[in-house]
C-alpha cells in the first residue's frame, strides 16, 4: 500500500513548513527589533490626555506698545496614582506644604482606580515648587505650562476679557482675536486703546462710582475722527484672573454690553434731527409751559419755565416739553425712525468685541414713542454705540466703525447722517449747555468743552412705569468744541446723591464733573492745545444772553438766543 | 553523569535517550520564565480582582508541578498510546464541549468554562490537541489524501463548537493546524490555493457575523483606532527597551486587566526588555524548528502527521500570541504557552506538548504505528 518512499513529498511539505515558521518568527522578531529602536513615548502621553497643551499667546499691547497681557511659565503639579501606595499620607504631606490642597479631594484622586493623572496644584511658586521637589515623592509630575497675566491688573479687564485654563479666549478682545493670538504668538496685539488715557479715566471714573456709591459704573473715550477706542472703563472692576468666578454684575462690560435708557443726553441726537430736517432752526422757540399731554400721558420739566423757550434754552436747560415739540416740529416719526437706524440704534453695536448688546429699539412709532425717545427714554442703546453715533454727529455727520486693533483701517460710512451746517450748530449747542446750562461742572480751565448732562429714570421693578428714585445720569462731552477730536462718556448706573451734590444725582452733578476732571487730565496727554482766546470769544458772539427774576416762582432764570452771525 | 546508562533499555532508560533533550530543556526554561511572570504580573491583576497578592501564583504553581510531571509521562508513551489517549481525550473532551454550551457560565460574553469538582477548565483546551492526533491518524491510514473526509469529521465537530461558543481564536489555531497538516499530507496546490480561499472567507464570515471580531478588525485596520490595550501593550515595550525598566518597575501590568496571561508578553518586555522577549521567541523558535526536523525523520505518516498538527497548533498559538502583543495581529484572546498564567490549561498544554515530544522521539519503532 506504499510507494518506494511514502514519506518522501510529507519531508518535502515539512520543509517549506519550516520555512514558513521561520518567517513567522522572524516577523515577530524584527517587530521587536523595530520597537526597540521607536522613539519612547512622551512619559506623559496619557497626562497630555488630560491636561492639554496649551501654547502660547500673543502679548496684547496698548497703541503705544505698552504691555496688557502676556505669558509667563508656570508649573502645574499632579501626582502620577500608580505610584502613590497611601493616598490619604501622601496628601496629607502635600497639605502640609502646599496652601490650597483639598485633602479629602486629592485622596479621593489618588485612590481612584486605574487613574494615571492626579492633578494637585496649578501656578506653584517657585517656593512650591521647591517644596514639592524636596517631598521626593514617586510618581510627581510637574508641568510647565503658559499661564496669561495681565500686568496692569484690573485696568482694562472688561475690553481685554480673559482666558480659560484650555488657553481659550473667555470674552472681550481674548476672545474676539482668540485665533490671531494663538496662530501668531510671536507678534503682540496692539489696541487702539491708550493706556494713559485708560488710567486717567479709570481714576477719576471709579471715585466718582465709589463717591455715589453707584450699582454700577461705565465710562469711555472715544477718538473722533478714526473711532479708536483709547479707554473704556466698566465698573465694578473685575479682576481678570479670576473671571470664572466673578458674579455676572461684575462681568457684565456696561459699556457695550449693557444697555440703558439713557435720558436727556438722547436730546443732542433729537436736536440734530431737528436742525438736519430744516424746519427747525435755532431761531425758533417751542411753547413749554408743562405738561405736554398726548393721550392720557403728560410730560413735564423739572420744573415748568411757564414761557416760550429758544431751541438753545431747550438743549442748555434740557427741556423734554420743549424737546418733545422739537421731534415734532421736525416730522415726527417719519423723520425720527429712519434718523435713528442710520445712527445704527436699531441693531447691535458692528464691532470685533463678543459683547454686543441688542438694543431695544421701539417697533411701532405712535406719537407718545416719538415723544419720549426724544428725551431718550422709550429706546435703550449701549453707551458705545450712542458715543459713535455722537462722535458723528459732532465731526463731519458720518458714523464710524469702532476700532479696537490699532492696525484695522478706518471704516466711516459713505453717506453723512447730517449736514456740516448742523454738525456746526450742535457743537455750539454742546458748548452752550457747558458754558451756561447744565453742564457746568464739565468745563475745563483749559479746554473749550461741549456737552450734554442726562438723567434717566430706571424702569420699575415689578410694575409698569418708571421708578423716580433710581436713575442712571450721564454725561457726553467732547472736545476741543469748535473741532472736535475726542469724545468722553461716562455713565453712572443708580448714583446716590451726596451732601456736595445737595443730594442732587442728576448728570450735570455726577457725571459732568468726571468728564471734566478726564478731559483736564488726557488733553495735554493727548497733546490736545490749549483753547484759543479767539474761539472763545467766536462762540460768545453767537450767544445774546439775559438775566431776570421769575416774577411767578422767585427764581432766577436765564434767556438764551442765537444770534446768527454775520454774513457779511 | 547521568543516571541512566545508554544501554538502560527500560522504558525510562530508553526515554531518556530518545528523547529530544534539548527541547525539553527549552520548555523548562520557558516554564520557569512563566513562573518569574507570574510573581512579576500577576499581584496586581490579584489585587484588582479582590484576591490577594499571590492568588495567581500559587494557582499557577498547583497546577505546574503535575502539569510536568504529566508532560513528561505523556512523552514516554509510544505513538499506539498516543493515539489511544488522544482517542480517550477526544471522547471525553468533544461532548464536554459541547456541554459548555448549555450548562457552562458566560464569562466576557463567551461560554467556554466547565465547573468540574471545584475546579473551572475550558474543555475546549483538551479536546485541541486531542483533534489533532485523531485527525493525523485518520489521514495516515490511508494513502494519500482519502482519508481526508474522516479526519474532517472531528476537526468539524470541535470547530463547530468552538465558533458557537463563540472562540474564534482556538476555532482559528484548530483549522490552521488541520491546514498544516493537509499540507504536510501532501495536499495539491490547487486545494491549496482553495483552502485558502475558505479560509479569507471564512475571516469574512466572522467579520460579518461577529460584532467583536468586527471591531477588532477595524481597530487593527485603522492605526488611529488601536484598542487600549494593544496601544498600553506597545507603550510598555517600548519603554522598556533593550533591558527592561527592571524586576518589579513595570506598571502596564497595574491597569491592562490580562497583564498575565494573553498580554504577559508585554508585561516581560516592559519589566526584563525586549532582550528576553527575543530569547522567548528564540526558544519558541528553537523547539518548532527542532521538532520539525525529528518529524522529518518519522518512519511512518501518523506519527509525521499527527506531530506536525501538535507542533501547528502550539506554534501558531506562540506566533499569534507574540503578534497581537506587538500588534503585528488583530486582537485575539490567546495565550503564551507555559509564560502566559494559567491554571487548568496548563494540564492540557502538557497533554498536548507531552504527546507531541512523545512523537518526536528517536525510537518509533515500527511495530508501534497505529
Amino acid at each position: 500500500m506504499t510507494s518506494p518512499d511514502p514519506l518522501a513529498r510529507a519531508r518535502g511539505r515539512l520543509r517549506l513548513l519550516a520555512l514558513a515558521f521561520l518567517l513567522a518568527f522572524g516577523a515577530v522578531g524584527g517587530r521587536l527589533l523595530q520597537l526597540l529602536l521607536a522613539e519612547p513615548p512622551a512619559t506623559a502621553a496619557r497626562t497630555a490626555r488630560a491636561e492639554p497643551e496649551v501654547g502660547p499667546r500673543a502679548d496684547i499691547v496698548d497703541r503705544h506698545g505698552r504691555l496688557l497681557a502676556t505669558d509667563i511659565p508656570s508649573v502645574s503639579f499632579a501626582l502620577d496614582p500608580l505610584y502613590v501606595r497611601d493616598p490619604a499620607a501622601t496628601a496629607a504631606r502635600i497639605a502640609a506644604v502646599l496652601e490650597g490642597v483639598d485633602t479629602a479631594e486629592l485622596t479621593r484622586r489618588l485612590a481612584r482606580p486605574g487613574s494615571r493623572y492626579a492633578p494637585v496644584k496649578r501656578h506653584l511658586l517657585p517656593r512650591e515648587q521647591r517644596a514639592v521637589l524636596e517631598l521626593g515623592l514617586p510618581g510627581t509630575i510637574l508641568r510647565t505650562r503658559f499661564r496669561r497675566v495681565y500686568p496692569q491688573g484690573d485696568l482694562a479687564a472688561h475690553l481685554l476679557g480673559a482666558v480659560g485654563a484650555d488657553g481659550r479666549g473667555l470674552a472681550g478682545v481674548e476672545y474676539a482675536f482668540d485665533r490671531r493670538l494663538r496662530e501668531d504668538p510671536d507678534r503682540p496685539l496692539r489696541l487702539a486703546l491708550d493706556l494713559r488715557v485708560q488710567f486717567a479715566l479709570r481714576e477719576e471714573l471709579e471715585a466718582a462710582f465709589r463717591r455715589f456709591r453707584a450699582k454700577g459704573a461705565c465710562g469711555l473715550v472715544l477718538d473722533v475722527h478714526g473711532g479708536d477706542l483709547l479707554a473704556e472703563v466698566s465698573l465694578p472692576a473685575l479682576d481678570p484672573l479670576r473671571f470664572g468666578e466673578a458674579p455676572e454684575e461684575v462681568r457684565l462690560d456696561r459699556c457695550s454690553g449693557a444697555v440703558y435708557e439713557l435720558g436727556s443726553v438722547f436730546k443732542l441726537v433729537t436736536a440734530a434731527m431737528a436742525l438736519e430736517s430744516g424746519r427747525v432752526d435755532l431761531a425758533r422757540r417751542f411753547d413749554a409751559r408743562g405738561p405736554y399731554r398726548i393721550g392720557r400721558f403728560r410730560i413735564r420739566d423739572v420744573h415748568d419755565y411757564r414761557r416760550a423757550l429758544t431751541v438753545p434754552e431747550i438743549v442748555a436747560f434740557s427741556s423734554n416739553v420743549g424737546t418733545v415739540q422739537m421731534a415734532f416740529a421736525a416730522g415726527g416719526a417719519a423723520v425720527m425712525e429712519p434718523f435713528l437706524r442710520r445712527l445704527g440704534f436699531d441693531r447691535p453695536l458692528d464691532w470685533p468685541l463678543p459683547e454686543r448688546a441688542r438694543p431695544l429699539f421701539p417697533r411701532r412709532w405712535p406719537e407718545i414713542t416719538v415723544a419720549t425717545v426724544a428725551f431718550g427714554h422709550g429706546i435703550a442703546v449701549s453707551p458705545l454705540q450712542y458715543a459713535r453715533a455722537v462722535a458723528a454727529l459732532v465731526s463731519d455727520g458720518r458714523p464710524r466703525r469702532v476700532r479696537v486693533r490699532a492696525d484695522a483701517p478706518v471704516e466711516v460710512a459713505r453717506e453723512p447722517v447730517v449736514g456740516e451746517a448742523t454738525v456746526e450748530r450742535l457743537r455750539w449747542l454742546m458748548w452752550l449747555v457747558v458754558e451756561r446750562g447744565t453742564g457746568t461742572k464739565a468745563a475745563s480751565r483749559r479746554y473749550l468743552v461741549g456737552g450734554k448732562t442726562g438723567t434717566a429714570d430706571k424702569p420699575a421693578r415689578g410694575r409698569r412705569g418708571y421708578d423716580r428714585d433710581r436713575t442712571v445720569s450721564s454725561f457726553v462731552g467732547v472736545f476741543p468744541v469748535d473741532a472736535p477730536r475726542y469724545l468722553v462718556l461716562v455713565v453712572l448706573d443708580e448714583p446716590v446723591g451726596d451732601e456736595g451734590t445737595f443730594g442732587f444725582r442728576y448728570g450735570g452733578w455726577t457725571a459732568a464733573p468726571v468728564v471734566g476732571a478726564v478731559i483736564e487730565r488726557i488733553g495735554p496727554l493727548l497733546g490736545v492745545p490749549p483753547a484759543d482766546e479767539e474761539v472763545r470769544r467766536r462762540y460768545f458772539a453767537r450767544l445774546r444772553e439775559e438775566r431776570f427774576v421769575d416774577p411767578g416762582t422767585g427764581r432766577r432764570e436765564k434767556r438764551l438766543a442765537f444770534v446768527a452771525p454775520d454774513r457779511r | 553523569m547521568t543516571p541512566l546508562a545508554r544501554t538502560d533499555r527500560s522504558a525510562l532508560g530508553r526515554w531518556w535517550w530518545t528523547l529530544d533533550r534539548p527541547s525539553l530543556g527549552a520548555l523548562l526554561f520557558l516554564s520557569l520564565v512563566g513562573v518569574v511572570m507570574a510573581f512579576a504580573a500577576s499581584p496586581p491583576v490579584a489585587e484588582r480582582l479582590g484576591y490577594d497578592q499571590l492568588h495567581f501564583v500559587r494557582k499557577f504553581l498547583v497546577f505546574l508541578v503535575p502539569a510536568w510531571l504529566l508532560l513528561v509521562a505523556t512523552s514516554l508513551a509510544g505513538p499506539r498510546t498516543v493515539l489511544r489517549l488522544a482517542v480517550l481525550m477526544a471522547t471525553v473532551a468533544l461532548p464536554l464541549v459541547a456541554a459548555t454550551l448549555l450548562v457552562g457560565a458566560e464569562i466576557k460574553g463567551a461560554r467556554r468554562w466547565l465547573s468540574l469538582a471545584g475546579v473551572s477548565l475550558q474543555p475546549s483546551e483538551f479536546a485541541k490537541p486531542a483533534v489533532a492526533v485523531v485527525a493525523g491518524w485518520l489521514l495516515a491510514r490511508r494513502p494519500g489524501l482519502s482519508g481526508l473526509p474522516a479526519a474532517a469529521l472531528p476537526v468539524a465537530v470541535l470547530v463547530t463548537l468552538l465558533v458557537l461558543q463563540p472562540d474564534l481564536g482556538t476555532a482559528a489555531v484548530v483549522v490552521a493546524a488541520f491546514a498544516v497538516q493537509l499540507f504536510a499530507a501532501g495536499l495539491g496546490w490547487f486545494w491549496i490555493g482553495l483552502l485558502a480561499a475558505g479560509g479569507g472567507l471564512g475571516l469574512a464570515g466572522a467579520y460579518l457575523a461577529f460584532d467583536h471580531v468586527r471591531r477588532r478588525i477595524d481597530a487593527f485596520l485603522d492605526p488611529a483606532a488601536e484598542p487600549y490595550q494593544v496601544e498600553a501593550a506597545l507603550a510598555a515595550i517600548v519603554s522598556g527597551g533593550l533591558f527592561g525598566r527592571g524586576p518589579g518597575a513595570g506598571e502596564v501590568k497595574y491597569y491592562l486587566p490580562e497583564a498575565h496571561a494573553d498580554f504577559v508578553f508585554a508585561t516581560m518586555a516592559e519589566e526584563f526588555g525586549i532582550l528576553l522577549c527575543l530569547v522567548v521567541l528564540g526558544i519558541f523558535a528553537f523547539v518548532v524548528l527542532r521538532t520539525l526536523s525529528r518529524l522529518l525523520e518519522a518512519h511512518c505518516r501518523f506519527v509525521l502527521l499527527a506531530g506536525t498538527g501538535l507542533l501547528a497548533q502550539f506554534g501558531l498559538q506562540a506566533v499569534v500570541n507574540m503578534g497581537v502583543n506587538l500588534d503585528l495581529l488583530p486582537t485575539k484572546g490567546m495565550t503564551l504557552p507555559f509564560v502566559s498564567y494559567g491554571g487548568s490549561s496548563l494540564l492540557a498544554l502538557s497533554l498536548g506538548v507531552g504527546m507531541m515530544l512523545a512523537l518526536s522521539r528517536r525510537d518509533v519503532r515500527l511495530e508501534d504505528v497505529p
